[in-house]
């Protein structure tokens, strides 16, 4: 009545075939997908990673009255042009407060000119070429090289490339996490916990979950449009602030954090709360005591990768301007203040390369920090972890 | 005395209140409880009752004062208000400290108020989302009263700058007036969120079908944490990477065919948002098609069907609702992607269907307009309100109809499921 | 046919005896009758048999599911396989068509044999072998397509038809051999999942006889419905079995009574005992089995 084994598996062979195919075809979308993953952190990688390495040459430095009235008399008229110009500001200023210097001629190494860096680094530049030869002579004789770059971890933002760092913004993006967290973390936590453990199921609270769903889609450009008429202008929450930035991140988070925590929550099994009640613990003794414990670590795995994410965050600050050009970083919540993400924008807007290689850099430091916070996010995740 | 120091004063004689309140009741209470009688709730719960009714009203009337302050401009010195907020607090101590009777149900007080302060703050995702459509339809109203909402909707020309000159009262020196037609702004965020989603929803379709139908556990444990880490990457860093890399090089290549393109061409936007909504799509799917029950699968097999064909014909048809809704977050996500456009997509509002070409979106034009020396109430900064109403409602229509369509999956297989 | 089958199995079972360590056999041709082997295949019988089963032992990983099972199962017959749950029916009843093979940590010793075939050897192709062997399961499964697409869709992907009406045909045989057929003739478009819980189940019958296959498993495939559409579906595996050889598992002891010709006893990963359904339930070999069909415990 029915072929046989061979007869069937004859047939099947096309169809294996094709089986096979879709196999390998999704298989290729994955690696793909990875492979994208591997270009575009290794392009990133070798666009930033000179943005860890300074060119400084060593020369001599003249202190004295004509320098501090000039300081570019300081230093020798074929070494000038070579040596960045954010350091003959700072001159007069070192002198006044170290008068012992008055009157020695030191040789230090200093910050060279972006071009130099860029010559160095095997650049374009616009060094004319008596400059290069000049720089060539340098570096043979082991008087300029390219050293580890302190400078852009411990400045703000710069005209000059050379004096360019990332200190500033990281500062920025500390107060408006700061605030964000403030925020809303505890009116997340505070709203999931109302939802899973105290909300009648009525309309209302019925509402207030698809809202939620909905705001976790809403483009987060539009939390800026927000930001700026509410906060900045109705509230006159001062505009750049990271005040100002930090509640629109705040609102934007918050969706984030209410799912997560829910999910935490809804983890822990009704056994423990029936367990609870029945040892006659009031709703909130249940919460607070047994159920709000167990699912802390799945709580705090929400809110960092809700931090992560706001971290990340651009759009809206652009809008509440958060773009600002910050040299100096500021403590307050109030004063003009920039983010990491809003500092790499402002970088890859200018012209030159070497501002090309500061925005690479800056992505390389912000991707390790959010790295590690997805990390920590894991690690906590599978140390706390509980199967019920 | 400055206003922080009687900020800080303030605080500290709150607190110190607050702390007097606690330890005389509690200790009322352990005499009351001490001397035989029972009562209704533990000393503790008494002393915490009474930190509420000291702190909780004197918060609630300087909270109240400080907005009228700011707010309505009302003219209250701010010692008097806090001074008042102090009075209250004593007033508050006093009635705390009465209320400690056995026959007074502390606890049940104490939740009540947990319960309201709980749901209150369930209520600001609501205020959120009423600030959001406040603000938007406020201005954007403010917007069409200017600019005719017909010319907005059907317009072809997007021309905003010129609105810069009229407001100087040099309307006619500019030449045109401004002009707010918006169709090539949306043509350009179509363009772009076309490529986007032809680049992933098959890749990230197609990663998804692989981990969860053909993948070795191993290489499934591997590849989830590489598509978060893709999924974690700041928009702005693609928007670099768009802007650095792929633009110059999609230059490059239609070089190679005899073709011009622009530096600021749609398509390295496209296919960079492509790349960062890959995890989005496929975590999303996987989610999906991992929960179409298995018994589907294996009445496929057993019916002598091969893995491929199992898969195209039953699992994907059954997971079809929960992927299309998916794919539709995702459009809602590509719509609303500012970073990469701003980065990498042009300035110029464009209406064409050559990807090389250089084209606006919707969202460029909103940071366009709001990041110039605009006065606030210019026709141009209302402009970006308007713009961003029409992205609210059309994300916020997206995710209505997704979720609409992964709740009829979820119902249609816990029928199913018997 | 069905009478020869009968009759030959009397005398095999005659000469059988089975006990406790049945099976423990290394594989062999002609099991000897003193040795117990559980129903002995008689020369006589050859063209009868249907699936030859030789010291099959199964482990999930380290844990062993089935130790050593031997059996013959006959064409045109309905088989049961009874015992209290956990005991390896089901798992046996999957290796016939490698379903096993969908779980990663399972790994399989032993012969099972089907047309000159051993099923698990590196060169046999599962879907080939799925092919000649249907499986009905627990809970209806019909896919979302609608009915006529839920019997044409395997058919279909098997090139058994090529023109619509043969299409047609085939699909209406198939419902009507499942006794499906009148009530569902005017609705052939409707989704398969509009259908009650027993019409689903005949549904999935009737997919399952649409490929033609020689050998059907049923997995308790009466469980999850009411007393009325298990009555429709044993009436059904009856008339079947004409056309095909039917393996269930079932939990319930009258139903093997009912339905089946010969009924394997399983316990604890063992066959214990395999013999004519009316010589098992009126007279087991085995105390084990006595225990069990008279209800001391499963």
């Amino acid at each position: 009545m029915s072929q046989s084994f061979e007869e069937i598996s004859a047939q099947l062979k096309k169809r294996h075939r094709r089986s096979a195919r879709m196999k390998w075809l999704t298989m290729g979308a994955l690696i793909l997908s990875a492979a994208f993953l591997v270009v575009f952190i290794s392009d990133m990688v070798v666009r930033g990673w000179p943005a860890f390495q300074q060119a400084q040459i060593q020369v001599d430095v003249t202190y004295n009255e004509q320098s501090k009235e000039i300081p570019l008399a300081a230093v020798s008229e074929e070494f000038r042009p070579l040596v960045s110009r954010g350091f003959f500001r700072i001159l007069p200023l070192r002198m006044e407060d170290n008068p012992a210097l008055m009157g020695t001629t030191k040789t230090q190494w200093v910050i060279a000119d972006s071009p130099v860096d860029q010559y160095l680094k095997g650049n374009k530049n616009e060094l004319s070429s008596s400059q290069r030869n000049v720089v060539d002579k340098l570096v043979k004789q082991g008087r300029a090289e390219l050293k580890f770059n302190t400078t852009f971890f411990t400045t703000g933002d710069s005209k000059m490339p050379e004096l360019a760092g990332i200190a500033a913004a990281a500062i920025g993006t500390m107060m408006t996490m700061l605030v964000t967290m403030a925020v809303c973390f505890p009116i997340g936590v505070m709203t999931a916990v109302y939802l899973e453990e105290f909300a009648p199921d009525n309309k209302l609270t019925q509402i207030i979950e698809i809202n939620i769903n909905n705001l976790a889609a809403v483009p987060s450009i539009l939390f800026g449009l927000l930001g700026l008429a509410i906060y900045i202008s109705f509230f006159g929450v001062p505009r750049s602030s990271p005040l100002v930035g930090g509640l629109t991140l705040a609102l934007m988070t918050l969706p984030v954090i209410i799912i997560s925590t829910r999910a935490a929550l809804r983890s822990v099994p009704d056994s423990i709360r029936h367990a609870a009640f029945g040892v006659g613990c009031s709703r909130w003794q249940v919460v607070r005591d047994h159920v709000l414990p167990v699912s802390l670590p799945g709580i705090l795995t929400g809110s960092i990768i809700g931090l992560a994410q706001a971290m990340g965050e651009t759009a809206p600050l652009i809008i509440v301007g958060m773009v600002a050009f910050i040299p100096e970083a500021s403590m307050t919540l109030t004063d003009a203040s920039t983010v990491m993400p809003a500092q790499i924008f402002t970088w890859a807007s200018q012209p030159e390369a070497a501002f090309a290689e500061k925005t690479a850099g800056g992505i390389l430091v912000l991707l390790a920090v959010l790295i590690f916070l997805n990390a920590l996010a894991v690690w906590l995740r599978n140390k706390f972890e509980r199967r019920w | 005395m400055s206003t922080n120091i009687v900020f800080l004063l303030f605080c500290a004689v709150l607190v110190g209140l607050g702390g007097v309140a606690f330890v005389l009741s509690r200790a009322k209470a352990s005499r009351v409880r001490a001397s035989g009688t029972l009562m209704h709730a533990q000393p503790d719960q008494y002393g915490w009752f009474a930190v509420l009714t000291t702190a909780g009203p004197a918060l609630l009337v300087s909270a109240l004062g400080a907005f009228a302050l700011l707010l309505l401009g009302a003219e209250i010195p701010v010692l008097y208000l806090l001074a008042a907020g102090l009075i209250i607090a004593a007033l508050g101590l006093v009635l705390g400290l009465k209320q400690v009777r056995p026959d007074f149900h502390a606890r049940r007080a104490i939740e009540s108020v947990i319960r309201k302060l709980l749901a209150a703050a369930a209520t600001i995702s609501i205020l959120t989302t009423l600030g959001i459509l406040i603000s938007i339809v406020g201005e954007a109203i403010s917007f069409f009263q200017l600019h005719s909402f017909w010319d907005f909707v059907t317009g072809t020309t997007w021309n905003p700058g010129a609105s810069f000159l009229s407001a100087a009262g040099r309307g006619d020196e500019g030449g045109s007036a401004a002009q707010f037609g918006s169709v090539p702004l949306f043509a350009g965020t179509f363009m772009i969120t076309l490529i986007a989603m032809l680049v992933a929803i098959p890749f990230g379709l197609g990663a998804a079908i692989y981990m969860v139908e053909f993948a070795p556990l191993t290489v499934r444990k591997a590849a989830k944490p590489v598509l978060e880490v893709l999924a974690g990457i700041p928009t702005v860093v693609y928007g670099v990477f768009a802007a650095l890399t792929v633009a110059p090089l999609v230059v490059d290549i239609a070089g190679l065919f005899g073709l011009d393109a622009s530096y600021s061409n749609a398509l390295a936007p496209g296919l960079v948002m492509g790349i960062m909504i890959i995890p989005f799509i496929s975590s999303l799917s996987d989610d999906v098609i991992n929960s179409v029950p298995s018994s589907l699968r294996e009445g496929a097999l057993a019916l002598g069907i091969t893995k491929g064909e199992m898969v195209r014909n039953v699992v994907v048809p059954a997971a079809a609702p929960g992927i299309i809704s998916a794919s539709l977050l995702a459009v809602s996500r590509a719509l609303g992607e500012t970073m990469i456009v701003v980065m990498a997509a042009g300035m110029r509002p464009n209406l064409t269907a050559n990807p090389l070409e250089d084209m606006t979106t919707v969202t460029v034009s909103i940071v366009a307009a709001l990041t110039g020396d605009q006065e606030f109430g210019s026709a141009q900064t209302l402009s970006a309100f308007a713009l961003g109403l029409v992205l609210f409602i059309v994300t916020l229509t997206l995710n209505i109809v997704s979720v609409i369509m992964i709740r009829r999956f979820r119902e249609k297989y816990r029928v199913n499921n018997l | 046919m069905n009478d020869t089958t009968l009759q030959n199995f009397q005398t095999a079972d005659e000469t059988s005896s089975t006990s406790p360590d049945a099976g423990r056999e290394s594989q062999s041709d002609a099991p000897t009758p003193d040795k117990g082997q559980p129903v002995t295949h008689n020369e006589n019988i050859e063209e009868n048999l249907s699936v030859r089963v030789r010291d099959l032992s199964l482990w999930y990983g380290n844990h062993q599911a089935l130790s050593d099972i031997n059996i013959d199962i006959f064409a045109n017959t309905v088989t049961a396989l009874i015992g209290p749950s956990g005991c390896g029916k089901s798992t046996f009843l999957r290796c016939l068509n490698r379903m096993n093979d969908l779980i990663n940590t399972v790994s399989i010793k032993g012969l099972v044999e089907m047309d000159g075939h051993d099923v698990n050897a590196r060169g046999m192709d599962e879907v080939a072998l799925r092919r000649r062997v249907g499986m009905v399961f627990q809970k209806p499964n019909p896919f979302p397509k609608s009915i006529y697409e839920n019997v044409a869709y395997a058919p279909r992907m098997h090139d058994m038809v090529s023109r619509k009406a043969d299409q047609d045909e085939l699909v209406e045989r198939a419902l009507r051999d499942a006794g499906l057929w009148n009530e569902v003739k005017d609705k052939l478009h409707e989704p398969g999942t509009s259908l009650s819980g027993g019409q689903q189940q005949r549904l999935c019958i009737a997919r399952a006889i649409a490929v033609q296959p020689d050998v059907i498993l049923m997995d308790e495939p009466t469980s999850a419905l009411d007393p009325i559409s298990t009555a429709t579906i044993e009436d059904l595996m009856d008339k079947l079995k004409q056309d095909f050889t039917i393996v269930t598992v079932t939990h319930n002891m009258q139903q093997a009574a009912r339905v089946a010709d010969y009924t394997a006893f399983f316990h604890l990963g063992e066959m214990i005992e395999y013999n004519a359904t009316k010589q098992m339930f009126s007279n087991p070999h085995t105390k084990k089995a006595e225990d069990y069909i008279t209800g001391r415990y499963g």
